[in-house]
């Protein structure tokens, strides 16, 4: 025997429902579902320290690694398992002497997961640093 | 347990024996330290001040070393970062000047930075390791650990280090492009240019006095070579090291 405010909870339900799935259908809508950013890569090189896969996946740990080894134990050199070349462990003087623009790099996919990696309050990007927020 | 006099003295006698013989021991402890080739090495510099006197005014040095670096150059003095710089003898030396010191020593400027001590206290007090002693004796700092909390700072006898109390990067006129800055709200100071000796490089230090026509005036090498130029510095000329007495053991030499 459904109660007289079984129309209202229902109601209520769907409202909430909406609500809550907003950001998927509005996006959708706007015909942005499928929607990646778009990196911008080295012209002049296509390899990378290790497979795009990787790098895509694990870069944040490799820089960790990278930031550990040469600053506590003093070894620069990172010998790459691909086997290509040994590379220098740095940031500014390997990753971005490739990628020349962290702008249409780094920032278009932090941007879009939303992060905010600490790294360019100190580190130096191409064509010399932007002013912190004082 | 009931002792009496008899063991009573002879517990003292041992006892003072024992001292005796400990005090014996460390007063001829101190010995002159050889190069050991063997160790791997251990960096120190040598700066002869009678040579540094005569060019009065010459920056060669502190400019090279704060232009690689990205040291900002902020006009208030509280807010300041040095790596290295010019100290009145009087205050660089305040153990080893007395009122008679000879005029051209006392009046004279000295160049101070980190001593990169053998015992350095700022390692002892930091909280995190962001700063620590590597293996060749070079006192470096993690700035990725570095907490801000200062106590290096009061710890340093030398006041070698710099707190960024402001975002430090509006006041470097040319920023360096391979290293890094700093950021608000961690210390820094002289790394003995870590990142050029890795590459066989001098410090920028001295390769700029060097080019500035000085010979002689910053020494820079390993301490356990015994042919290395500041090994040769030690052997013949007497140096003196800041504030010996508090045991830290500089690594920065002075030939007064």
């Amino acid at each position: 025997m459904p109660s007289r405010d079984t129309g209202r909870i229902i109601l209520g339900l769907v409202v909430f429902l909406a609500l809550v799935s907003f950001p998927i259908w509005y996006t959708a809508s706007q015909g942005r579902s499928g929607e990646r950013p778009e990196l911008v890569y080295p012209e002049d090189e296509t390899r990378c320290v290790e497979s795009a896969a990787y790098m895509k996946s694990w870069h944040m740990d490799l820089l960790n690694e990278w930031r550990d080894t040469v600053v506590r134990e003093g070894e620069r050199t990172y010998v790459s398992d691909l086997g290509h070349c040994d590379f220098d462990m740095s940031l500014q003087n390997t990753c971005m002497k490739c990628h020349l623009n962290k702008d249409t790099f780094c920032d278009r996919c932090h941007n879009y997961v939303g992060v905010e990696p600490k790294c360019w309050e100190c580190h130096v990007e191409p064509g010399g640093a932007s002013h912190g927020q004082g | 347990m009931d002792k009496g006099r008899r063991d009573f003295l002879k517990i003292s006698g041992t006892s003072l024996l024992g001292l005796g013989l400990g005090g014996t021991a460390a007063a001829t402890g101190l010995h002159r330290a050889e190069p050991d080739p063997d160790a791997g090495p251990r960096w120190a510099m040598v700066v002869d001040t009678r040579k540094c006197r005569e060019k009065h005014g010459c920056t060669a040095c502190i400019d090279a070393c704060h232009e690689i670096h990205n040291v900002p150059d902020i006009p208030d003095e509280n807010h300041e970062i040095k790596w290295i710089w010019k100290e009145d003898y009087p205050n660089a030396f305040p153990t080893q000047v007395h009122a008679h010191t000879e005029e051209s020593v006392f009046e004279q400027s000295v160049l101070v930075m980190c001593n990169h001590c053998e015992r350095p206290p700022c390692v002892r007090v930091c909280p995190t390791q962001a700063t620590f002693k590597g293996d060749d004796g070079i006192v470096v700092m993690d700035m990725h650990r570095c907490i801000g909390c200062r106590y290096c700072v009061a710890a340093c006898p030398y006041g070698s280090r710099s707190f960024n109390w402001r975002d430090p990067r509006p006041y470097i006129d040319d920023v360096n492009g391979d290293y890094p800055t700093r950021t608000k709200g961690v210390v820094e100071k002289c790394n003995f240019c870590k990142e050029l000796l890795a590459k066989g490089k001098l410090p920028a230090c001295v390769e700029a006095c060097a080019a500035a026509g000085n010979e002689g005036v910053l020494m820079f090498g390993d301490l356990n070579d015994p042919d290395s130029v500041v090994s040769e510095a030690l052997r013949t000329a007497n140096t003196i090291r800041r504030k010996p007495a508090l045991g830290t053991a500089p690594h920065i030499f002075y030939i007064v």
